[in-house]
C-alpha cells in the first residue's frame, strides 16, 4: 500500500532517488522526470551516483573557528536556544582563555537577541564582513539582528540556504576555540545546509521528556546520523517541576523520556534540566541563567551537561 | 459556503482552519487535536491535515500512527480515527515506511508534497478541515497558504505560550497572515501557568498575559489561556480523548471555550 502511495508522489514530479531512502540530502535542484515501469537498476544506481556527485555543497571550514557544536533537537519548544545560550556562557565562564561564538541559525524564528540582549544591526569590517555583536564575552550572529523584530522571515528553502550561507561564511568571528550553533527545529533546509557547508565537531540534541518530542528528536538524531555529524549526547530539559511553595514535584511533560531514547540510540545523556521559573524569567529578561545566578542549582546542572 | 471554481477534493469541506505559531513547541498540533476532538463532541464531522513534514506528531495523539493509506480513483483516503468516522486525518506519518525515518527534505520536495496532500486527498464532507503546521513562515506555509488559497479560508488561529521569546515569533506570524491576506480568527495562550496538584499554588512557569497583551497590541481576538496540565499531555502521548475522558481537568474548560467561539463564528447568525 506504502509503495503504491509512493508511486503517486514520484509521479507528481519528485526524483526517483527519493524512492531508495537515501542519505537525506534532499535535493534543491532535481527536475521531475517521469518514471517508466522498466527503469534499469543500474541505470537507476549510476544516475544517482552522478546526482549525488554534483548535488553535494563542499565541505570547508571557517577561517578561525577550531570547534562547531551544533545544539538541536527535531521538535520545536524544548529548550533548544535556551541550552545553546546557557552552554556557551558556561563554556567561556569554565575557560576564560577559550573564545566562543554563538550562531542563531534559527532564520524565522531568532531568539538569542533576546536572550542574550542584544539590538542593532552588525557593523561591516574593512573585508566586507559582518562583525558579531558582543555581549557576556561571546560573540553573537542572528537574522534577528538583520531583520525588524516584527518583520517575519517569509523565505522558501533556497533563499535560506543562502542567508545559512553568509551567516556562516561572511561574519568577522575572529579565533574562536567553539562556535556554539542554535539550530531551528525540523530537519530541513537549514541543518543540511549547515552539516553540508562545514565540518560539525558534534551535534547536542535537546529533548523533554515526552513521547511526542521523542518521536521527533529520534528523527533529529537519525538525520545527523544520515549527514554523518557525531552526536555528542542528549540533553533532557524541562525533566521535572519543583512546586516552589510546597517542594511537590510534577512531572509534567513525562518522566525521563529521554532515558530510555538515550539507551536505545546508544548515546550518553549529557545533562537533565528541570522546569524552573528562573531559567525562562532570565532568559526573557536577556541575563542568561549562567550569567545571573552562577551560583544557583540550575547553572551547577547545566555545568556539568 | 459558496463553490470557487473547481474545488475537487476539497469541495465538501465547509471551513478550513489553520492552526499556526511562529515558534516551535507551543501546542499547535495539540491544540489542533483537541479543537478537533471538541468538535466531533458536538457532532460535526473534521478533517486534519498535518502538513508537518519533519514533525509528524497528530497521528501519535490521536493513537492512528502506524496505519497505512489506501488509494481510490478520486485520489488518496484519509485515515480515519474511529469507526464512526467523525474525524479523518492525513499526515506524513502514514507514508513513512518506519515512524523513525526522518524527512531530511529541502524546500521543493515539500512543496510538492504540500500541494499533493491539498490537492489529492479525498476528503468527502467535512464541517471543518483543521491544518496544523510546523513551526516558522517557510516552505511549508509558504504553499499550504497558496495553494489553499483558491477555497478561501475562515482563518487561522495562532498559538503561543506567554512568554517573550514565544511572543516575539508569533508577531511574525501575524504579520505573515497580514501579508497573506489569512484573517486572523484569534490568538490562544497555551501552558498558561500551572497549578500544582499538591497545594494547589499556580506558578507561572512560562510567564502569563503575554499572549493576551499580544492579540489586544494586534487587534484580534483572544481566544483563551490554556493551563499546563499533565492530564492533558499525558493523555495526547497516549492518544486518548481528553475532551471526553477528562471534563474535569484545568486544560478542559478553555479548551471547551475556544472550540465554541470558533463555532460562533461560523454560526449563520455570527460575524
Amino acid at each position: 500500500m506504502v509503495s503504491h502511495v509512493w508511486c503517486r508522489v514520484l509521479c507528481a514530479g519528485l526524483c526517483p532517488v527519493a524512492l531508495c531512502r537515501l542519505q537525506g540530502w534532499g535535493s534543491a535542484a532535481f527536475s521531475s522526470r517521469s518514471l517508466s515501469s522498466s527503469t534499469n537498476d543500474e541505470f537507476l544506481k549510476e544516475k544517482r551516483a552522478q546526482i549525488m556527485s554534483r548535488g553535494l555543497p563542499k565541505q570547508k571550514p571557517i577561517e578561525g573557528v577550531k570547534q562547531v557544536l551544533v545544539f538541536a533537537s527535531g521538535k520545536g519548544g524544548v529548550g533548544k536556544s535556551t541550552t545553546a545560550v546557557n552552554i556557551a556562557l558556561a563554556l567561556a565562564a569554565h575557560d576564560s582563555t577559550k573564545a566562543v561564538g554563538l550562531l542563531d541559525a534559527d532564520v524565522y524564528g531568532p531568539s538569542i537577541p533576546k536572550m542574550m540582549n542584544l539590538k542593532g544591526n552588525p557593523e561591516l569590517s574593512p573585508k566586507n564582513f559582518m562583525r558579531p555583536l558582543k555581549n557576556y564575552g561571546i560573540a553573537c550572529m542572528s537574522m534577528g539582528f538583520l531583520v525588524e523584530e516584527t518583520a517575519p522571515v517569509v523565505w522558501r528553502g533556497l533563499m535560506v540556504m543562502s542567508a545559512i550561507e553568509k551567516l556562516l561564511r561572511q561574519v568577522d568571528w575572529g579565533q574562536l576555540d567553539y562556535l556554539v550553533i542554535d539550530m531551528p527545529p525540523g530537519t530541513g533546509d537549514v541543518q543540511l545546509s549547515v552539516s553540508q557547508n562545514v565540518p560539525v565537531t558534534g551535534a547536542v540534541i535537546v529533548s523533554t521528556p515526552q513521547d511526542i518530542a521523542l518521536l521527533d528528536a529520534r528523527k533529529g538524531a537519525e538525520m545527523f546520523r544520515k549527514v554523518r555529524v557525531p552526536v555528542l549526547g542528549l540533553v533532557q530539559n524541562m525533566s521535572v517541576f519543583q512546586c516552589p511553595k510546597c517542594k511537590h514535584e510534577t512531572h509534567i511533560f513525562g518522566a525521563d523520556g529521554v532515558r530510555g531514547l538515550a539507551k536505545t540510540l546508544g548515546l550518553d545523556v549529557l545533562g537533565d534540566i528541570p522546569l524552573n521559573v528562573n531559567i525562562r524569567e532570565t532568559c526573557d529578561a536577556g541575563q542568561p541563567i549562567v550569567i545571573s545566578q552562577p551560583q544557583s542549582d540550575m547553572v551547577s546542572l547545566v555545568l556539568c551537561t | 459556503m459558496e463553490a470557487v471554481g473547481e474545488r475537487g477534493n476539497l469541495a465538501g469541506v465547509g471551513h478550513i482552519l489553520l492552526v499556526l505559531s511562529g515558534k516551535g513547541g507551543v501546542g499547535k498540533s495539540t491544540i489542533s487535536t483537541e479543537l478537533a476532538l471538541a468538535l466531533r463532541h458536538v457532532g460535526k464531522k473534521v478533517g486534519i491535515l498535518d502538513v508537518d513534514l519533519c514533525g509528524p506528531s497528530i497521528p501519535q495523539m490521536l493513537k492512528v500512527q502506524g496505519k497505512g493509506v489506501h488509494q481510490c480513483d478520486s485520489g488518496w483516503v484519509p485515515v480515519f480515527v474511529d469507526q464512526d468516522k467523525s474525524i479523518s486525518l492525513m499526515s506524513i506519518g502514514f507514508l513513512l515506511e518506519k515512524p523513525d525515518d526522518a524527512v531530511v527534505w529541502r524546500g521543493p520536495k515539500k512543496n510538492a508534497l504540500i500541494k499533493q496532500f491539498i490537492s489529492d486527498v479525498t476528503w468527502g464532507d467535512l464541517d471543518f478541515l483543521i491544518v496544523d503546521t510546523p513551526p516558522g513562515t517557510s516552505d511549508e506555509h509558504i504553499s499550504t497558504v497558496e495553494s489553499l488559497h483558491p477555497y478561501k479560508p475562515l482563518g487561522a488561529v495562532l498559538v503561543t505560550t506567554p512568554q517573550a521569546v514565544s511572543v516575539g515569533d508569533v508577531r511574525r506570524e501575524l504579520t505573515f497572515c497580514k501579508k497573506t491576506g489569512l484573517q486572523v480568527i484569534g490568538i490562544v495562550e497555551n501552558m498558561s501557568g500551572f497549578v500544582c496538584p499538591h497545594c494547589l499554588e499556580c506558578t507561572n512557569l512560562f510567564s502569563k498575559g503575554g499572549g493576551e497583551e499580544l492579540a489586544r497590541h494586534a487587534g484580534v481576538p483572544f481566544l483563551g489561556c490554556v493551563p499546563l496540565d499533565p492530564q492533558l499531555t499525558q493523555s495526547l502521548e497516549e492518544g486518548r480523548d481528553f475532551i471526553q475522558e477528562f471534563p474535569k481537568s484545568s486544560a478542559f474548560p478553555a479548551l471547551a471555550h475556544i472550540a465554541q467561539q470558533i463555532l460562533d463564528r461560523t454560526s449563520p447568525q455570527g460575524s
